[in-house]
């Protein structure tokens, strides 16, 4: 009787446990990312880089070359390892603490530069690491640990929807909001993951994947209810789907659809 | 480009951290060092080099972390309030062993100040700066020529032992125009600080796991005991520094009654005012620290064997006297020593006449 192997860990990731919360999407985000660039052929010549955050641990499950960044800063130091190594394919993995408060500057100009870089962001609509506060994509009347009668929109402002914020910077060339608590919808944001790195690989300009994600320790809540919580208050505010796509347009090669987006 | 000639300070840098092999350049504006940026603008694609513009004194410093990550010789510069933003990436990189050069061309502070010259950086260059345990070493050029040599050195021995190095430079010399012939870097590898060490390959640069394990660069140590040992692992390498590297011009000093000591531009007043009491036959030597931290602790202290009487000059309010005070205590008491100090701060410069005067007064 013959044996075929249908599903193996992928070589993009060091065969080590996560230190992960039971629920968390980081590993799954971990994962496609890191499959993403096995099947570009990518993984010997990937440098990443981590953000300050739960996923600065990437590091440790990540199989290509990776350094740590100062908060925020994740995006600027990306960009100089692009400069200085452009034929390699540099991923800048941030949460929404890092991404979307501290280095809003440094994501805005580096996506303004057209910088060839492709970021992962993982928007779980609070702190996770610092456990549970308020986050620039706290959702309005969310209760976190710094809002704890709930955002109140005239004291703490609204949700920063940072996907459709850098859609309108014409250097931005790739831009998609996908989601990790469905089997569907995982491959579907592995496609997005795919395309992104791409558009990078062909050097159009920036390209970003914004990962909506449950954070069940912080919310306080079992991950079945985490993930109901999320559908139904998180994806109003922050819609699935390919939000720019102009490397369709200019590259037939970044085009392609990937498989999964067939499945 | 690089022929002999008169060069403002800021762009007689600049063009020697191209000397230097340096190809990528990030900076933001801030007087008085916007020379330096807009030079590099014209120069480096000639060179095939990067000059990004970044969005922030904090992107530039944390680019120049990115261009080290990756193996380039890299650099920014700012001046005084640029570079407390700084700091953050300075820390990160003396935490993550990753070489570097920043250049401060001091303006007066604290807050925005002005845009003079001054020395009020001097804690912050020598102590740390940023946060945690650490060192950077600090290099204070007095002329234009030896900001140039400086900036080449600046390069190598961030090479060598894999950490930030700061270019301490001020509104002065940045402004100011000298007679400039540029060394051969080969040249000046075997003459300068270097003194002709062969610097180490960069095996730990991110390339791309290629045929390799993955390489990792970080500063975030949670394990039991990890941090203290990194701690341990960089003091024995700050202790290196402090062991080999401390550099200072002494004049005069062998027959002294009164020494001055002053670094960076002040120090070209205290030795106009040293040849000045040397003319009144006034036997006055000058100590001036090339390198800050590593301080020249022991050539200061060897000259307090026979010297009794120090004059520091500085444009500062009683910054770098500390560190001539603890090199003489390593010598003799301070109770046997008369030290006397001339401090400017906020962008005013000593005068030979106030700094001679003092000194006789001192002798009275």
């Amino acid at each position: 009787m013959s044996r075929k192997t249908l599903f193996a860990r992928t070589p993009g990731l060091k065969a080590v446990p996560t230190s992960y919360c039971p629920g968390c999407g980081h590993g799954v985000a971990h994962r496609l990312m890191a499959e993403a660039v096995v099947e570009l052929g990518a993984r010997e010549r990937t440098v990443a880089v981590a953000p300050v955050g739960c996923a600065v641990y990437g590091y440790d499950y990540w199989n290509f070359d990776t350094t740590e960044a100062a908060h925020g800063r994740t995006p600027a130091v990306a960009t100089a390892i692009k400069r200085v190594l452009p034929d390699r394919l540099v991923i800048s993995y941030q949460g929404d603490g890092d991404l979307a408060s501290i280095g809003l500057a440094e994501i805005v100009h580096a996506a303004n530069r057209g910088e060839r870089i492709t970021v992962i962001f993982i928007n779980n609509a609070n702190y996770g690491m610092t456990g549970g506060q308020m986050a620039p994509t706290t959702l309005a009347g969310q209760v976190t640990t710094t809002t704890p009668r709930g955002r109140d929109v005239n004291e703490a402002g609204y949700p920063l929807k940072i996907a459709e914020l850098l859609a309108t910077l014409p250097a931005v060339k790739y831009i998609a909001r996908g989601a990790l608590h469905r089997p569907a919808l995982i491959r579907r944001s592995k496609g997005y993951i795919r395309r992104a790195l791409e558009v990078q690989e062909a050097g159009l300009g920036f390209s970003l994947v914004e990962l909506v994600s449950i954070c069940p320790a912080n919310w306080g809540l079992t991950p079945v209810a985490a993930t109901q919580k999320l559908e139904e208050f998180m994806l109003p505010v922050f819609p699935l789907g390919v939000i720019k796509d102009e490397a369709a347009a200019s590259a037939p090669a970044a085009a392609e659809t990937p498989p999964e987006e067939r499945a | 480009m690089t022929g002999p000639g008169f060069w403002k300070g800021n762009e007689a840098m600049a063009e020697a951290a191209i000397l230097a092999g340096c190809r990528y350049y990030f900076g933001y504006p801030i007087t008085p060092q916007n020379e330096v940026p807009a030079y590099m603008s014209r120069r480096m694609p000639e060179v095939g080099g990067v000059f990004l513009q970044a969005e922030s004194e904090l992107a530039a410093v944390n680019m120049v972390f990115g261009a080290a990550v990756a193996g380039a010789r890299a650099m920014t510069s700012s001046s005084s309030p640029g570079i407390s933003l700084k700091q953050e990436g300075i820390s990160y990189m003396a935490a993550c062993e990753l070489p570097g050069v920043i250049v401060n061309v001091m303006r007066g502070g604290p807050g925005l100040g002005n845009i003079a010259g001054s020395q009020g950086d001097y804690w912050q260059a020598t102590r740390g700066g940023g946060h945690g345990d650490y060192r950077t070493p600090v290099l204070a050029p007095h002329t234009v020529p030896e900001l140039v040599e400086l900036t080449l050195d600046a390069f190598d021995l961030a090479d060598l032992y894999r950490t930030p190095v700061l270019v301490l430079s001020d509104g002065l010399l940045g402004q100011m125009m000298e007679n400039v012939s540029f060394p051969d870097p080969g040249e000046r590898r075997r003459a300068g600080l270097l003194r002709g060490r062969e610097l180490p390959p960069k095996d730990w640069a991110l390339t791309g796991a290629q045929g390799r394990p993955p390489r990792l660069i970080r500063s975030l140590l949670m394990g039991p005991g990890e941090l203290e040992k990194h701690n341990f692992h960089l003091a024995g390498k700050y202790a290196a520094i402090e062991k080999e590297e401390p550099h200072a011009e002494i004049l005069e000093c062998g027959d002294a009654r009164i020494v001055l000591a002053a670094y960076g531009s002040c120090a070209r007043v205290a030795k106009g005012a040293q040849r000045r009491l040397r003319a009144q036959g006034i036997r006055a030597g000058l100590f001036r620290p090339v390198t800050l931290w590593p301080f020249p602790q022991r050539d200061l202290a060897d000259i307090a064997r026979t010297v009794d009487r120090f004059l520091v000059v500085e444009m500062s309010l009683g910054q770098f006297i500390e560190d001539v005070k603890l090199a003489v205590a390593e010598e003799k008491s301070l109770k046997q020593v008369k030290l006397g100090l001339i401090a400017k701060p906020g962008g005013a410069v000593p005068t030979e006449e106030e700094i001679v005067a003092q000194a006789l007064e001192m002798l009275r």
